[in-house]
């Protein structure tokens, strides 16, 4: 019975010898498990060239497929002040400075103008990377002057969201950044400005229920999960599994929630495509108004006159 | 006897003892240690209550006897209809709507209602909306604008309602688009948090002029079980999450979130209804006399700086690139 004794030598995980090949050379694809290499995979902006799927990208990278070429970046200088003196596990402060020192940015968002296939515009692009993406009081602050910017200059808006919502860290302060977006762009929608929202994976919580949703035309990326509630906090509620596919941008679009899954090579030339619907009007209408006032300076005094009551 | 919280208990032995002496046959004597015992209750539980911890005001927000939407609808409104529904899909039990009078005055009434027993619990979802919930009081909001009439909210939810049919019926744009037309409603809208202010779930009705929390409830971006389950990994943290995340009147207050607190009686709203009433009373007429004599321009400008200023440069935030010059 020497069979029954024999111990199958455990197979090696390859982790135990060091690799030859330099780290980050190639990507392993997480849907489809190819291999692809890494350069190969910029050039197609981070999605997976066999199967399409959607790698996650900063906030920086999101910019440069959006704009033609540079942009202006405002309020770069932002920084929490840890309003709440926040300890958990460990204290907020170094939470932030890890995050600054990973990501080269003092929050979760860049806010810039620039040209979308020339159209200029007012961008917020998020970063999942800075805990989370989450909305404290910077991002906050610098979505709502992104917004009133494109209010003073007219512009149009884009929001490229990528979030787990509010930042608990900064308690209901982060809560009540929903409202306050959402107000900047109650004045962006009065004046007829239009505001595209576009949601990658993933967009949740307090960003969903504020301007995520908030977009005259809302596009999302193929597969990306979104939501308000996470899927676990819906299982414990629920006390089952969820469906495969619920929450992600298939399933939002066949619900009515978001207007178009666009693949992120074919992005820009969506946006601008929205965009042009709504500018060109826009511009004619602004134009005629200010031909108008001009006009109606000039010829001030006769126009009164004019307005006078015509004797009987 | 009253509900009792863990936090009561010395109250709790009092209120036993008189239970006791009431029992038995009454003599002069008895009836004025029974006298002496309530006044020796009243005096610990106003010190209690003095001093609550900000777990211990979540413990009594969420006190199942805490008086409600409809308990203050009964109490300081006439000719209370309620109206139903989102026209689109359901009428959503978690939020109560409709038209009142408020010493004489026409007024539109939104607010939560979580449900005392079993089976009011499970009517009212415990308080948890939907979607149809937050479309129908935008609804009622633009039936009051339409006619001029003031609007009161009441908030006291846990939150949203996280379940499958809320997000396929899309609770977060529900949301969202009150937040953004709540903004625009050009009449006076009072928001009182008598209970739980549970995040989105609460914010998504609670936008107005005047945003006044009783003295103790509470406000949060997410429940202190929920914090503590994410950030300490440990939902048994609550005390600590709930200490961090400064939900009570007075930190939110001092943050500049709210525009004021109603206070309670001793011993909580709910161990005095009438007295608790009459507090919210007072803070509702002061606040819709303060509101009626501006413009609806106005209001909005005003609505809009108290929310835009929510998170300022200096306190919440600072321009590290705006470094002074030499």
């Amino acid at each position: 019975m020497a069979w029954f004794k024999k111990v199958r030598k455990p197979i090696e995980s390859p982790s135990d010898k060091p690799s030859r090949v330099p780290e980050g050379l190639w990507v392993k694809c997480p849907s489809c498990a190819e291999i692809l290499y890494n350069k190969d995979l910029v050039a197609s902006l981070n999605v997976c060239t066999k199967c399409a799927h959607h790698f996650r990208v900063g906030a920086t990278e999101r910019l440069r497929m959006l704009f033609d070429k540079a942009w202006e970046e405002y309020d770069e200088g932002l920084q929490s002040t840890d309003p709440l003196k926040f300890i958990d596990t460990k204290p907020y402060r170094k939470r932030l400075d890890a995050s600054i020192a990973a990501t080269g940015l003092n929050d979760a968002v860049i806010c810039a103008t620039g040209h979308i296939n020339g159209i200029e515009t007012s961008v917020a692009s998020m970063e999942y990377g800075f805990i989370g993406g989450s909305m404290g009081v910077v991002v906050g602050e610098k979505i709502t002057r992104a917004i009133e910017r494109a209010i003073d200059r007219r512009l149009p808006v884009v929001i490229v969201s990528s979030s787990g919502g509010a930042r608990m860290m900064e308690g209901a302060l982060s809560l009540m950044q929903m409202a306050k977006i959402s107000a900047a762009l109650a004045r962006l929608d009065r004046a007829k400005l239009p505001y595209i929202s576009v949601l990658t994976d993933p967009t949740t919580g307090g960003v969903t229920a504020s301007f995520a949703m908030l977009g005259d035309v809302i596009i999302a990326e193929p597969k990306a999960l979104i939501g308000f509630a996470g899927p676990r906090v819906i299982e414990q509620t629920i006390r089952q599994k969820l469906p495969e596919g619920f929450q992600r941008s298939e399933f939002l679009l066949e619900r009515g929630m978001i207007d178009l899954i666009v693949d992120r090579r074919e992005m820009k030339d969506a946006v601008a495509r929205v965009l042009r619907f709504g500018t060109p009007a826009r511009e004619a209408r602004a134009a005629a108004v200010a031909a108008a006032s001009i006009a109606a300076a000039a010829a001030l005094p006769v126009s009164v006159a004019e307005l006078a009551p015509p004797k009987p | 006897m009253p509900e009792l919280l863990e936090f009561e208990e010395p109250v709790g032995v009092l209120l036993k003892e008189i239970e006791a002496l009431s029992m038995l046959p009454k003599t002069p004597e008895r009836e004025r240690s029974i006298e002496s015992l309530r006044r020796r209750a009243d005096e610990i539980r106003g010190e209690i209550y003095a001093t609550l911890t900000p777990w211990q005001r979540v413990l009594v927000a969420r006190h199942p006897n805490r008086p409600n939407t409809l308990d203050y609808v009964e109490r300081l409104f006439t000719n209370f209809d309620e109206l139903h529904g989102d026209r689109r899909f359901a009428d959503d039990h978690a939020i109560v709507t409709g038209i009142a009078e408020y010493k004489g005055q026409a007024v539109a009434i939104v607010g939560h209602q979580k449900g005392r027993d079993t089976k009011q619990k499970i009517f009212r979802n415990f308080g948890y909306a939907r979607p149809e919930g937050y479309r129908k009081a935008l609804r009622v909001l633009q039936f009051a604008q339409k006619f001029s009439r003031p609007v009161v909210v009441f908030i006291d939810t846990p939150a949203a309602y996280p379940g499958m049919e809320s997000e396929e019926r899309g609770v977060a744009e529900a949301i969202a688009v009150n937040l953004r037309e709540m903004m625009m409603i050009e009449v006076p809208i009072v928001v009182i948090v008598c209970g739980e202010g549970g995040s989105g779930g609460a914010l998504g009705i609670a936008i107005g002029d005047r945003v006044l929390m009783q003295e103790f409830s509470v406000y949060s971006v997410i429940p202190p079980e929920g914090c503590a389950a994410i950030l300490w990994r440990d939902a048994n943290r609550k005390v600590e999450a709930a200490d961090a995340l400064k939900i009570t009147a007075t930190d939110m207050l001092a943050l500049g979130l709210i525009d004021g607190i109603i206070p309670e009686p001793s011993g909580g709203a709910h161990n005095d209804y009438d007295a608790a009433t009459a507090l919210v009373d007072q803070a509702l007429s002061q606040a819709l006399a303060d509101m009626a004599p501006l413009t609806g321009e106005e209001r909005l400008e005003a609505r809009y700086m108290k929310f835009r200023r929510m998170g300022e440069e200096g306190t919440a935030f600072t321009d590290t690139a705006a470094a002074p010059e030499a």
